[in-house]
């Protein structure tokens, strides 16, 4: 690029890595403002209804009790493009969960309290929160999730299928599942006279700051937003949740700062959930293993006050090459709590179904997986017929086989035993689309030779601070150590939120853009630097939402082993090996990282993960961490994430394709692709957990009708 | 029962108060403590040590592990008022006064054992609490039962896992996590 060595692609340290593990990084609860009340909200307890009556005198008597805010005395906000965000405006209560009360008080304790004391009475009225494949209010969307279409269909796949010698039709569930960052939504407020300010743990600040001054009908630049350092957010931090409209009403109400941080258990009826997808999958294939049609349909819920559908069958308009093929979403309006995005929000369950699916065709048609793949590896985008800007799913599915030592399987399933445990593996694709959005970035060559780089980009834990310092430096010709860089505040250059895989794209975009200005600008520059130093400036708007004619995507491959114990219905992961084609990979450290969180997760998704809505209560009953279970330490073996290069000039400067969500897509099914081939059993339904492997091995041993007659 | 609790409530404040003398991070602290009030609210609302983190209140994720008398604990379930006199380390106190980093914060950095760092001063703590155990002959789970009774445990990797599976890490750094302990063993 330069003289100077480049460091994009270099391993670098993480630039807030020593404020982590010292513990002096702050995140957004932890700014204690002099005079800062403290807030608890009370969630609804019926799933559907109003609100009658609400007696805070038993709550207001308590010591430290400040004061009890409803929808009969809050602040009257304007009304939000985001109904989930109307907190405290009506009586009316959506779904069991929903706040109906926010007490503040002097600590942490008195607000315990307090939300205890509040008295909430309410007209209960009947409800409907369970999910069926045919559940009679389930329609066709015209766009799900990210603006694609509900529906798209080509040829007659109905026909190819009937017509065709290999055939799959299968059914397919995951659950609702939740993100639980590890830092609970939380935002501390305060006004400084009709200016407000707000520390609020968000992947895109904003955003948050639109949604204060639309509702609280300011304009935006009395209000600011920081985060600063965001405790993960996995999609459930991408939009402003509640937690900040009521931390802003608190401290506008009682004219004090005030830290509302949720509580755990309030988490998952709150800040959005993975809708849970019921998935019916059809695929034709000749005997050579060519597809003739491929149906995937997809049921899922949304909420009464927001439709969001997870948009699990478009991956499938991305994969394999097919004449004929329908990708259906139907959505019920059932009153739950309103879902939203979760790490890879339509791909990640669906890649979960679709590469189930082609490993049971695999099987019907007694063909290697990895090799009835790349049988059907497209010219062009099926769906579109658009060319991939770059596509190596095959190169990701022959390195993984290399690596992973995949030659050496026994293709028949249950053919490794080693005492009480069956041992299998399997393969899944991966395949994450690449967004960008525009955004803007400053970049200041100071007068002692350092750098000053400004954007309004979220570090959620990504390392965006580090790998945008790369970026800086290499567009400026200059060692790394000389950029300072600046994220986490809407005083920065606006930008766009840390979601969709398409942060680093979209701000390193602009921080190359004003970076290659700079150093233009330098160049015609002589003698010494003015006082305030020189600045330039770049705004990618326009450009890098411009239409363009490509299809992009990052395509990846999963293989694992599994060793399932045959007493107790455990499934370990004894491997798990990912090879990922992302564009150029920037900062080899943090990007390995941020690879084998998602495919944890993913395991996390096959294994572990499960929610349930309860049709006596309507609402989650695994709504906290003892119950909810993500993979601990003892979880998660061996995880090995690798790449292949790839050269791609369609996507941005940089060469990059987003990494944050494509771990997680495709690892569940090489798990359980890798069950079926440990135990001759198809799970179709997730997790694995043992009470179902179990009974599915008793089954298998004594089929029905046997056992105990 | 009514009328005892409408009598507790109107009970003047210093009833449920009580002076409470804590040494965190080598410094004497007496401070008059709420009883309802954790060790962990203490550490973070009192003292300022925000570095122990407050991830679920329920003693379910570990994210606020702090060392009390060397040894580690989650400091969401403890009652400040129970701990007068005990000593209390937390993630700020590790290294000590100077510039340098304690080893498992060193090893943290170099191994990227971190994304997010919500978890992180939990599994630090937990790590440094979790050595010494092992070092002191503590066995855990997955410890071989003819381990010599009281001679130090040698910790491998499937050790490190187990004795740190009460801190969760969404991030899913646990591989790198494992290998930052590795690093650190005697």
């Amino acid at each position: 690029m330069t003289g100077t060595e480049t460091v994009l692609g270099a391993p670098a340290e993480r630039r807030e890595g020593r404020e982590k593990v010292t513990g002096t990084a702050r995140y957004a609860a932890e700014f204690d403002v002099p005079g800062r009340a403290q807030c608890l909200p009370v969630p609804a307890t019926v799933a559907r209804g109003r609100v009658t009556g609400v007696d805070a005198a038993p709550a207001l008597a308590l010591p430290g009790v400040l004061a009890v805010l409803t929808h009969e005395n809050a602040p009257r906000l304007a009304a939000p493009d985001d109904p989930v965000l109307a907190v405290l405006q009506s009586p009316r209560v959506p779904h069991r969960g929903w706040f109906v009360a926010l007490v503040v008080a002097e600590t942490l304790e008195a607000a315990r309290a307090g939300a205890a004391a509040v008295r909430i009475t309410y007209d209960a009225e009947g409800y409907d929160v369970t999910l069926t494949p045919s559940h009679p209010e389930a329609y066709v969307p015209q766009e799900v999730n990210a603006g694609y279409p509900g529906l798209r269909e080509h040829g007659d796949p109905d026909a190819a299928f009937a017509a065709s010698p290999a055939r799959v039709d299968v059914e397919y569930r995951v659950p609702p599942l939740h993100n639980h960052p590890m830092e609970p939504h939380a935002s501390t407020a305060y006004w400084d006279g009709d200016r407000l300010v707000v520390h609020t743990s968000s992947q895109g600040t904003n955003a948050v700051r639109a949604a204060l001054a639309a509702m609280f009908e300011l304009p935006e630049d009395r209000i600011r937003v920081v985060a600063e350092h965001v405790g993960g957010g996995f999609g459930s931090k991408g939009t402003p949740r509640p937690d900040v409209v009521l931390a802003a009403m608190a401290a506008r109400h009682t004219g004090r700062p005030v830290t509302l941080a949720l509580p755990r258990r309030c988490l998952p009826a709150v800040v959005g959930h993975r809708a849970p997808t019921l998935h019916r999958l059809r695929l034709g294939a000749e005997a050579d293993g060519r597809l003739t049609s491929l149906v995937h349909e997809v049921t899922t819920h949304s909420s009464r006050i927001k439709e969001f559908v997870e948009q699990a069958a478009v991956p499938a308009r991305v994969m394999y090459a097919t004449p004929t093929a329908r990708t259906l979403h139907r959505v019920a309006r059932l009153d739950v709590p309103t879902p939203s995005w979760m790490r890879a929000p339509g791909e990640a369950p669906g890649m979960y179904a679709l590469e189930s699916a082609l490993d049971e065709l695999a099987t019907e048609l007694g063909m290697d997986p990895v090799e009835l793949r790349i049988r059907n590896e497209p010219e062009t985008e099926p769906d579109s017929g658009r060319p991939f800007s770059s596509r190596h799913l095959v190169e990701c599915l022959r390195e993984g086989a290399r690596r992973f030592g995949w030659s050496e399987r026994d293709p028949r399933p249950r053919s490794r035993a080693a005492g009480p445990l069956l041992v299998g593996t399997g393969v899944a694709a991966a395949t994450y689309p690449v967004l960008v959005a525009p955004s803007t970035a400053a970049a200041q060559a100071l007068p002692d030779g350092g750098f000053l780089v400004r954007t309004n980009a979220t570090d959620i834990g990504t390392g965006a601070r580090t790998v945008l310092a790369q970026v800086a430096a290499d567009a400026l010709g200059v060692p790394l150590e000389r950029v300072r860089i600046e994220v986490g505040s809407t005083d920065l250059p606006p930008a766009p939120l840390a979601g969709g895989s398409s942060g680093t794209a979209s701000w390193g975009w602009a921080v190359h853009e004003a970076c290659v200005r700079l150093r233009d600008r330098l160049a015609g520059h002589s003698g010494p630097l003015p006082a305030e130093g020189v600045t330039a400036s770049a705004d990618t708007s326009g450009r890098a939402d411009a239409d363009q004619p490509w299809s992009r995507h990052a395509f990846g491959a999963h293989f694992a082993e599994v060793a399932v114990d045959t007493v107790t219905g455990e499934v370990r992961v004894r491997r798990l090996l990912g090879v990922f084609a992302a564009g150029r990979i920037l900062n080899a450290r943090t990007a390995r990282s941020q690879f084998i969180g998602g495919m944890t997760m993913g395991l996390g998704m096959a294994l572990t993960e499960d929610s349930t809505m309860d049709p006596a209560f309507g609402d989650f009953t695994q709504s906290d961490l003892a119950s909810y279970h993500v993979p601990a330490h003892a979880d998660v073996l061996s995880v090995e994430a690798h790449w292949v290069d790839e050269d791609d000039d369609h996507l941005n400067p940089m060469g990059s394709k987003g990494i944050g969500e494509i771990g997680i897509v495709g690892s569940a099914a090489a798990i359980g692709n890798a069950v079926h081939h440990a135990t001759g059993i198809r799970f179709r339904e997730l997790p694995l957990t043992p009470d179902r492997v179990l009974t599915g091995l008793l089954e298998h041993e004594h089929p029905a009708g046997t056992l105990g007659a | 029962m009514d009328s005892d609790r409408a009598s507790a409530a109107s009970r003047s404040p210093e009833s449920h108060h009580s002076e409470t003398t804590l040494r965190v991070n080598g410094k004497p602290h007496t401070l008059v403590v709420d009883h309802r009030r954790v060790l962990l609210d203490l550490l973070r609302e009192d003292l300022g040590l925000t570095g122990a983190k407050k991830g679920c209140d329920h003693g379910q994720c570990g994210a606020c592990t702090v060392l009390v008398d060397g040894r580690r604990v989650n400091s969401c379930l403890l009652f400040a008022v129970a701990l007068d006199g005990c000593e209390v380390t937390t993630v700020e106190g590790l290294a000590g006064d100077g510039e340098e980093l304690h080893p498992v914060q060193r090893a943290f950095l170099e191994r990227d054992a971190f994304q997010c760092g919500y978890c992180t001063p939990g599994q630090i703590c937990s790590a440094v609490g979790a050595l010494a155990e092992a070092a002191a002959g503590h066995p855990s789970h997955v410890t071989d039962p003819a381990t010599p009774s009281g001679e130090p445990v040698p910790l491998g990797r499937e050790e490190i896992r187990e004795r740190l599976s009460g801190n969760l890490c969404r991030c899913g750094a646990y591989p790198r996590i494992a290998d930052a302990v590795e690093d650190v063993i005697p």
